[in-house]
């Protein structure tokens, strides 16, 4: 028969095993666990960064390219020879057929592209299905008058060089919402807000912070509110 | 070494931070609540160039000018226009609701025939030969006569030319709708067999005297009534509503007068008995407005003492007394009359009674009261040139005795073969006309029925052909507005969009029959096209219109134009009496005419059928209003069903217990129970026009019908 001490004698040499095997193993585990928690952790990174972003938007070519320097050698008012106001101040956005015709009724130079355009669309009074870079919601209003003919804003401001452009860049579409990309801009870096040019991305959070700037108001400098319903009507 | 449970658990953890610093859930939950924000499968209207254009509402005979706003080539919204003589800007629920009635299922979009019961779209070539050969058939069998036509209105260009048409190819059988304006022209004596009409200057009127007038419920011309309505009230001008029902009227009103149904003649005698009695009346201007007025006085002091009048009429002696007294004392009364929206006619006997009260104040043709316009003629086209066989044609009885419209289902029915084609124009008698199925009966046993409807209404249904109108917002075409006015003006309606579909003008349909025929109808119609007609029978007005969509024909009347009153001595029994035996229906039946419905020849279009509360349709249930003790007497309940029974007919109805109507009276919604139209409003409720019949007035033969008796029998 043994006595209580007996059996904590006999007991201990169990628990030491246990206690060393424990930190025999534990220098090797913690190396694992470390290296796992690592290969997790850059692997979302690089799914989150790098995977996802490509997943999440797909590409469209417009259905005709288009040179913007070019046609801004030609005419005489810059953007707003073709993206103009109307009478009643509302902004007419991407030119109709209409206002081409003007100058497109027969071919003028010598591009295939205009070729094509009086072909395809002009001869047959078709609407070009353009796809709009900056299309917003509908349940967005938004003023270009406000901004250009009262705040004096330049059209780069927002939309950058496109002027300057001699082609049309594909039209990459979020797959979720189908908006275009321009709205959350390409560089990585925007997801952090940390944008280069003023146009690298133009969500509401860059109006806001825009107002907040030019105007110490968030939103709307003519009705002098802020709130969600000064662009969301 | 060993990869473990704690391993994945690292992993995880990594992953889970790692993907918390980047975009990945960030953007995932932005562009999730984009997405649920911008459904992709809600339709959103297409941005572009904003713009409005003036025109004229032709939804009901109120003639409001409209501001049609579209985005491009489309139209997004109609809005009242600004400063126009009928309405300033208002707009009604039906007027906003045009758009629907230009985009909606509908519309007919081309010519269309009914073969063996479904229709078949045909080209305007086959259907305008088909007809031209029909007519050239009848006629050389000598049967011209038996070609009818019914229009919406007896008044503008279109009609015009139907009526035209019928002439020159040998018919007296032309018809349209009866009005209070009948009524009302009856009543007096004529210079000459001229039509007088009514016009109400109730914008200077000081008190108001309406004998179930629905002024705030689309009567005349619905959006000036409001605006004047609404007008009262901040000038203190005093509205006594006359009226079994508590209508939006009676609710407005300074006092409600819940008179019995039908009594309305009754009550007027008894507050002319005030003003005789009393000599409140202006002796001068009756002798110069009427004739009969000694007799007449004798007989309303003799018979209508205002104890007995309040027995009858259940409203308090006292109470007439105060309005007599009140009327005749005021510097500009008036009293207006037409019940609910004023679109049947009144019996002489009930118009005479109320508007001897006007003619004895002396309020005709003075500011704030009732000037006797002339017909608003204003037509200038060459004289008809008639052949033979058109004088001979023109020369048989109209089918319907007296050109009575409600009359010719009847007629046809008596006679086979008394009508073998007829033409629909701008009206839809097969669900507007009373005793609807026996309409539909006689419409059916009619070898050839031409429908010029832009919609696929009731009437359309049935024909044997349509030729589809162009809907109002994509015509030239004038458009009278009489509506009680106090000035009638001349509309104008323009196309704000190009037509939609294959359809075509009547005007110009009209124009290509007869020219198509030759002869002297063709020369009958010597313009290439209805713009050359209409801008040819416009004269001097085409230019104002063109220029501004609006002409008012401003009338001063001078003493010799002036047609003069008739005072009728009343009979026995100035009531209309009810069809039906009061033994076994004690019951009556009166419709409830309301803004939110439409009960014209066009249909109530989506909108504004979900505008309509459930105390006028549930479930497409027709829901009536009776008195709670009414309710208890039949051992009914609020919400169940009944059996509701007239001699005309028997449909299942809910029940809605309501003080505001009298005991014993059901008051029954008009405007329900279409058959055809769309989905939106075909099988919602039951139709007010299949319960009653038509009645005729003894004296006018008008359908005076105002109710019928009818009986509630638990369902
Ligand atoms: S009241 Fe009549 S005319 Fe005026 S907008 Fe309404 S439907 Fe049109």
């Amino acid at each position: 028969m043994s006595t209580v001490d007996d059996k904590a004698n006999e007991i201990e040499p169990f628990d030491n095993k246990a206690e060393s095997t424990s930190v025999n193993n534990g220098n090797g585990i913690a190396g694992f666990t470390i290296l796992f928690f690592i290969i997790g952790f850059t692997a979302s990174l690089f799914i989150g960064w790098i995977v996802f972003p490509k997943l999440l938007y797909s590409k469209k070519k417009q259905p005709l390219d288009f040179n913007h320097e070019m046609h801004m050698t030609l005419v005489k008012n810059g953007c707003e020879s073709c993206h103009f106001f109307r009478e009643d101040g509302t902004y007419s956005g991407v030119p109709k057929l209409a206002q081409c015709i003007d100058c497109h009724q027969e071919v003028q130079g010598d591009t295939g592209n205009e070729a094509l355009f009086v072909e395809k669309y002009v001869s047959k009074g078709k609407e070009v299905p353009w796809l709009i870079y900056s299309r917003q919601p509908d349940c967005v209003f938004f003023s270009h008058a406000a901004h250009i003919k009262l705040a004096k804003m330049d059209c780069e401001t927002c939309h950058g060089h496109i002027g300057q452009s001699t082609s049309l860049k594909p039209y990459e579409y979020n797959l979720i919402t189908g908006y275009s990309r321009d709205i959350w801009g390409k560089n990585p870096k925007n997801y952090l807000g940390l944008k280069t040019n003023t146009y690298d991305r133009m969500k509401m959070n860059d109006c806001a912070a825009c107002h907040m700037e030019e105007t110490g108001r968030k939103s709307s400098v003519s009705t002098e509110k802020d709130g969600c319903f000064v662009c969301h009507k | 070494m060993k990869i473990d449970r704690r391993c994945f658990l690292s992993l995880g953890i990594g992953a889970t931070a790692g993907t918390a610093l980047s975009p990945l859930p960030w953007k995932l939950m932005d562009d999730i609540s984009i997405w649920s924000q911008n459904w992709p499968w809600t339709p959103v209207p297409p941005d572009g160039e904003i713009s409005y254009t003036d025109s004229t509402c032709t939804l009901c005979p109120g003639g409001c000018g409209i501001t049609v706003r579209k985005i491009d080539n489309r139209v997004v919204k109609i809005e009242g226009r600004k400063n126009h003589p009928v309405n300033n800007g208002g707009i009604c629920v039906l007027g906003l609701s045009g758009p629907q009635l230009l985009y909606g299922p509908t519309r007919v979009q081309s010519p269309m025939k009914n073969v063996n019961g479904t229709f078949q779209k045909i080209t305007w070539n086959q259907a305008l030969s088909e007809i031209t050969e029909k007519l050239l058939t009848i006629r050389a069998e000598g049967r011209s006569h038996t070609v009818a036509g019914i229009a919406g209105s007896s008044r503008g260009t279109v009609p015009a030319l139907l009526q035209r048409f019928l002439t020159a190819y040998g018919s007296p059988n032309f018809y349209c709708q009866s009005s209070i304006e009948d009524s009302f022209s009856l009543s007096h004596i004529q210079p000459q067999n001229n039509k007088t009409i009514p016009g109400f200057d109730l914008e200077n009127a000081d008190y108001v005297l309406s004998f179930g007038t629905g002024i705030m419920d689309g009567w005349g011309s619905p959006l000036r009534m409001i605006q004047a309505g609404n007008a009262w009230k901040t000038g203190k001008t005093k509205l006594i509503q006359v009226e079994p029902r508590l209508s939006d009227t009676a609710a407005k009103s300074d006092e409600w007068l819940p008179s019995k149904p039908g009594t309305e003649a009754i009550l007027a005698l008894g507050i002319a008995h005030v003003i005789l009695l009393e000599s409140l009346y202006d002796q001068t201007a009756i002798n110069y407005h009427s004739e009969g007025f000694s007799t007449w006085r004798t007989a309303v002091l003799a018979h209508y003492h205002p104890d007995k009048v309040a027995e009858i009429t259940g409203i308090d002696s006292r109470t007439i007394i105060t309005v007599g007294r009140e009327f005749g004392h005021a510097e500009r009364p008036v009293a207006i009359f037409g019940r609910g929206k004023g679109n049947t006619p009144l019996s002489l006997t009930e118009m005479s009674a109320v508007h001897a009260l006007n003619v004895l104040v002396g309020n005709v043709n003075k500011t704030g009261g009732v000037f006797t316009l002339p017909e608003p003629n204003y037509i200038s086209w060459p004289e008809i040139s008639l052949d033979t066989k058109a004088e001979t044609g023109l020369q048989t009885k109209q089918i319907a005795e007296g050109g009575l419209l409600h009359r010719l289902p009847s007629a046809i029915k008596e006679a086979e073969d008394s009508v073998t084609l007829l033409f629909v124009a701008d009206a839809n008698p097969c669900y507007t006309l009373t005793d609807t199925k026996e309409v539909i009966r006689a419409f059916k046993k009619i070898p050839f029925k031409v429908s010029f409807s832009s919609y696929m209404d009731e009437t359309a249904t049935l024909s044997d052909l349509i030729l589809p109108n162009h809907s109002y917002l994509e015509r030239y075409e004038d458009v009278p507005v009489t509506s009680g006015l106090r000035n009638p003006l001349i509309g104008f309606t323009k196309p704000i969009v190009n037509p939609l579909f294959q359809t075509k003008h009547t005007g110009d349909v009209i124009i290509s029959i007869a020219r198509a025929m030759k002869g002297s109808i063709g020369s009958s119609f010597p313009w290439e096209n209805y713009l050359q007609c209409l801008k040819n029978g416009l004269g001097q007005h085409w230019n104002p219109l063109i220029n501004n969509d609006v002409v008012e024909i401003k009338y001063v009347p001078e003493f010799e134009d002036i047609p003069r009153f008739a005072f009728q001595i009343p009979n026995d029994k100035p009531q209309v009496l009810l069809e039906g035996n009061e033994n076994n229906m004690n019951l009556t039946l009166i419709p409830s005419d309301s803004l939110r419905l439409s009960s014209g020849y066009i249909g109530a279009p989506p909108f504004m059928m979900k505008t309509l509360p459930d105390t006028i349709l549930t479930d497409n249930n027709t829901i009536i209003q009776i008195h709670p003790k009414t309710a208890e007497k039949l051992g009914l309940r609020q919400g169940c069903y009944a059996i509701l029974k007239t001699p005309k007919d028997e449909k299942k109805v809910k029940i809605h217990l309501s003080q505001g109507i009298g005991e014993d009276i059901i008051s029954f919604p008009r405007g329900l129970g279409h058959t055809a139209y769309d989905r939106y409003l075909a099988g919602k409720g039951i139709n007010f026009n299949e319960l009653i019949g038509p009645v005729e007035d003894t004296f006018s033969g008008l359908d005076v019908a105002w109710g019928i008796r009818a009986s509630l029998i638990k369902a």
